[in-house]
């Protein structure tokens, strides 16, 4: 208990004694806030992105494509193929008794990035007339949906702030075809926001497809039916298809660019952490050195030289949490909400997105601070508990 | 340089903190390094575009196919000197984790078209020779210990053979290029006759042209006189320099690589600011002892140039370790498995880095110096 009233005491004094050795001790304070603002920064673009393709997937809505595609884009299923998937068991049966399973086709169209103003990859859908039930989380926040039959499309709100003249009422040229903008749906931010999404038969004949599509995506009565539902398209004769739960195939789309970010955020958080330990040592042996005396009277008093380590090495994590608290605040500060878009390669077409600082980032963080706040008092720390106390009262 | 060893001495004076002021430069050197090789990565080869190479796609986008027969209609453009084409294939090697892109071309135009593209004379005779063969950049082959003669079995998505079962192209390996450290070596070409033989749908099409002009200042022109050839057809055109095609994509892929790197240089530039201020405080430290030196006849400019000696040698060694560093890293290649083709350090980054260390040395031993020599002695040595 005595030790432990002991490190308490000598920690509050050097903490309150900070003011004393404010530029140093600023000098670490920033070194680690830039470090927090870099890593959760960095991370923030990964979960971002990883939010924006996650978001919609559900575990009760399963995709169809052909066996061995990797993506809808290299997918292709012909329609005959895709009348004998909608009457696979567990589909959930919409109004007038219909499956609810929208057949679609999947390309993307070049039009211009406002930021750029030069050709992005925009994803195109054909969608079929069961779309909006077996995606309920869509809704039209301007303008209406498009009528089948006709060239009208609907844009998705992120295509709809990120690309040039999206906007209801506008003219989409586009190869042979104009699209007319009828529409603007959001779906909570999914990557469907980046699509625009049409007819299916009038892409198909617009693309002279004949009746070929590239997937199904379909919604199952429950989430325990995905098994029977996948047995039995897989043991099909007549088909070749892959069954996914569209949350599984959703994640798996999103998992390079994490990969990429999560690398590179990394290599560089670890890098700087270093420059940053080196800045909090020197600080650290700065306040050892200028409080020497101080020190030697307290050991002279009767503290032993353990409460002397822990106080140093408390100042030093101290020190490092404000950083990271102040890093973790500005890079939410700055960063969270920052829309942006970026190309998925997967589908070969942009993703548009917003970063994410969750608060798990926010806590690895303040995590990353103080581990670099430990590390850089320990020696500072070793130094303060060997000083040899009548050598050092008599230091100026 | 009879002062050098006055110099070193005072290095020494607190080699603790020197070591770590080093280590510090030494640190955001290596990021510094890794940061522009990251940059560069992120631009999609906007810097090594070639000036005399246009490209041309569909209109409607780069994955829509476009006419074989187009060819000889481009040849006879003016200014048009050679063309070339390639198409994506979009198989699979073993999973789609292993990141490997095939493009189907013609073998002689193609690495005509990219003289960047180094292969052996004799590969290239194999790969004319074998309809089945290909070629993989060193990078690639590398990474997957392919070697010459393999028979690499690639599962096609959207592209399906005949015969066998329906899925699964079989090729051999008869070549590996190589080229300089801006070149992506990850590419996996195969032949595009035998792509269209052996298909079963798409035939006769191809993804996109590439084309070499005489004259790259006519550029503008010749593309617009391409495109107007193809006007009302079922495939409309779109042609653009290289370069433009680059800046797209770098475009397309966004800003998350700039914002990387431009974060990160902000904070780099703190880390280095604060081994600049641990720099100039040990100067500081020793105003008295300037003036002392002052009083003995030292000179202002020689006290200067002792100072900016010291710490522009401090910063040049922590600088060229670390940029050393950087240089080793990028040898290691792609950290990422292949998302970043292009993975080096360049050697104008290596000397801006090393003209930052210069800088950064100059600025922390001069703005101190500066603050001491203005001094009068008598004053400067009443400083403890």
């Amino acid at each position: 208990m005595r030790f432990l009233r002991q490190a308490l005491a000598v920690t509050a004094v050097s903490i309150r004694t900070i003011p004393q050795r404010l530029s140093s001790s600023l000098v670490a304070v920033v070194g680690i806030t830039g470090v927090v603002v870099v890593f959760v920064a960095v991370l923030s673009i990964g979960e971002g992105f990883k939010a924006a393709m996650t978001n919609a997937g559900r575990s009760d809505r399963a995709i169809i494509m052909r066996s061995g595609a990797d993506s809808e884009m290299s997918s292709g299923l012909a329609g005959d193929h895709v009348n004998i998937i909608k009457t696979a068991p567990g589909i959930l049966q919409g109004t007038n008794a219909t499956p609810l399973a929208s057949s679609e086709m999947f390309v993307v169209i070049d039009v211009n990035r406002k930021a750029t103003n030069t050709a992005a990859n925009v994803p195109l859908r054909g969608v079929d007339a069961t779309v909006l039930e077996v995606r309920p989380e869509v809704k039209i926040v301007e303008g209406r949906m498009f009528s089948f039959g006709t060239n009208e499309v609907i844009v998705g709100r992120a295509a709809n702030r990120q690309f040039s003249k999206l906007n209801v009422g506008d003219l989409l040229h586009s190869g042979e075809i104009s699209w007319q903008i009828v529409g603007v749906f959001e779906a909570r931010g999914s990557v469907a926001e980046t699509e625009i999404w049409c007819d299916v038969k009038i892409l198909q004949s617009n693309y002279r497809r004949g009746n070929s599509y590239q997937s199904v995506l379909v919604r199952l009565d429950s989430a325990a039916s995905f098994d029977p539902f996948k047995d039995w398209l897989t043991s099909n004769p007549q088909i070749d298809v892959q069954v996914r739960r569209e949350s599984e195939y959703l994640e798996s789309q999103s998992r390079a660019l994490t990969t990429l970010v999560r690398i590179l955020g990394s290599i560089i958080a670890i890098l700087m952490g270093i420059g940053a330990v080196f800045g909090a040592v020197l600080t650290m042996y700065a306040a050892v050195v200028t409080r020497t005396r101080e020190i030697a009277t307290l050991r002279a008093l009767g503290f032993g030289s353990m409460p002397v380590l822990l106080s140093v090495i408390g100042e030093s994590i101290f020190l490092a949490l404000c950083g990271g608290v102040i890093g973790g605040a500005l890079a939410f500060l700055i960063f969270n909400g920052y829309q942006t878009s970026t190309m998925n390669w997967q589908t070969f077409s942009q993703v548009a997105f917003a970063f994410a600082v969750t608060p798990a980032l926010l806590v690895q963080g303040i995590l990353y601070s103080l581990a670099m706040g430990l590390v850089g008092g320990i020696f500072p720390a070793l130094r303060a508990a060997r000083l040899p106390i009548s050598q050092a009262l008599r230091e100026l | 340089m009879k002062y050098a060893h006055l110099v070193w001495r005072n290095m020494l004076r607190r080699k603790f903190r020197t070591t770590m002021t080093l280590l510090s430069i030494f640190v955001s050197f290596l990021l510094f390094g890794i940061l522009m090789v990251i940059r560069v990565a992120f631009s999609m080869g906007v810097e090594v575009a070639g000036v005399d190479r246009l490209m041309m796609t569909n209109k409607i986008s780069i994955i829509q196919p476009l006419p074989i027969s187009y060819l000889p209609r481009i040849q006879a453009v003016p200014n048009v000197t050679m063309v070339s084409h390639a198409s994506w294939f979009g198989g699979i090697y073993q999973d789609p984790s292993t990141n490997v892109f095939e493009f189907a071309v013609e073998p002689e135009t193609y690495l005509k078209m990219y003289p960047e593209f180094k292969l052996p004379p004799e590969q290239l005779k194999a790969w004319l020779a074998d309809r089945q063969g290909f070629i993989a950049g060193r990078d690639l082959a590398t990474r997957l210990g392919w070697k010459i003669g393999d028979r690499i079995p690639i599962k096609g998505t959207f592209n399906r053979p005949r015969g066998g079962d329906g899925t699964t192209w079989e090729f051999n390996l008869v070549g590996i290029y190589d080229g300089a450290k801006d070149v992506d070596k990850t590419q996996f070409l195969f032949r595009y006759d035998y792509l269209d033989e052996t298909r079963t749908n798409g035939r006769g099409m191809t993804g996109w042209y590439l084309i070499k002009v005489a004259d790259p200042a006519k550029s503008a022109e010749t593309a617009t006189s391409i495109d107007a050839l193809f006007q009302n057809s079922s495939a409309e055109t779109k042609t653009a320099t290289e370069k433009a095609v680059a800046q797209s994509f770098a475009n397309q892929v966004g800003d998350i690589g700039a914002i990387m790197t431009y974060v990160a240089a902000v904070v780099l530039f703190i880390i280095l600011l604060i081994a600049a201020n641990t720099m100039a405080l040990s100067v500081r430290e020793r105003t008295s002892e300037l003036g002392a030196m002052k009083a003995m006849g030292f000179g202002d400019s020689t006290l200067l140039g002792l100072v900016l000696f010291e710490s522009v040698t401090l910063t040049l060694i922590g600088g060229a370790l670390g940029l050393f560093m950087a240089w080793l890293f990028a040898l290691q290649g792609d950290p990422t498995g292949g998302f970043l083709p292009v993975f080096a350090l360049s050697g104008k980054d290596m000397v801006l880095g090393f003209v930052l260390a210069i800088v950064i040395g100059t600025l922390a031993g001069a703005i101190p110096a500066v603050a001491a020599m203005r001094l009068r002695i008598t004053d400067a040595l009443r400083r403890s």
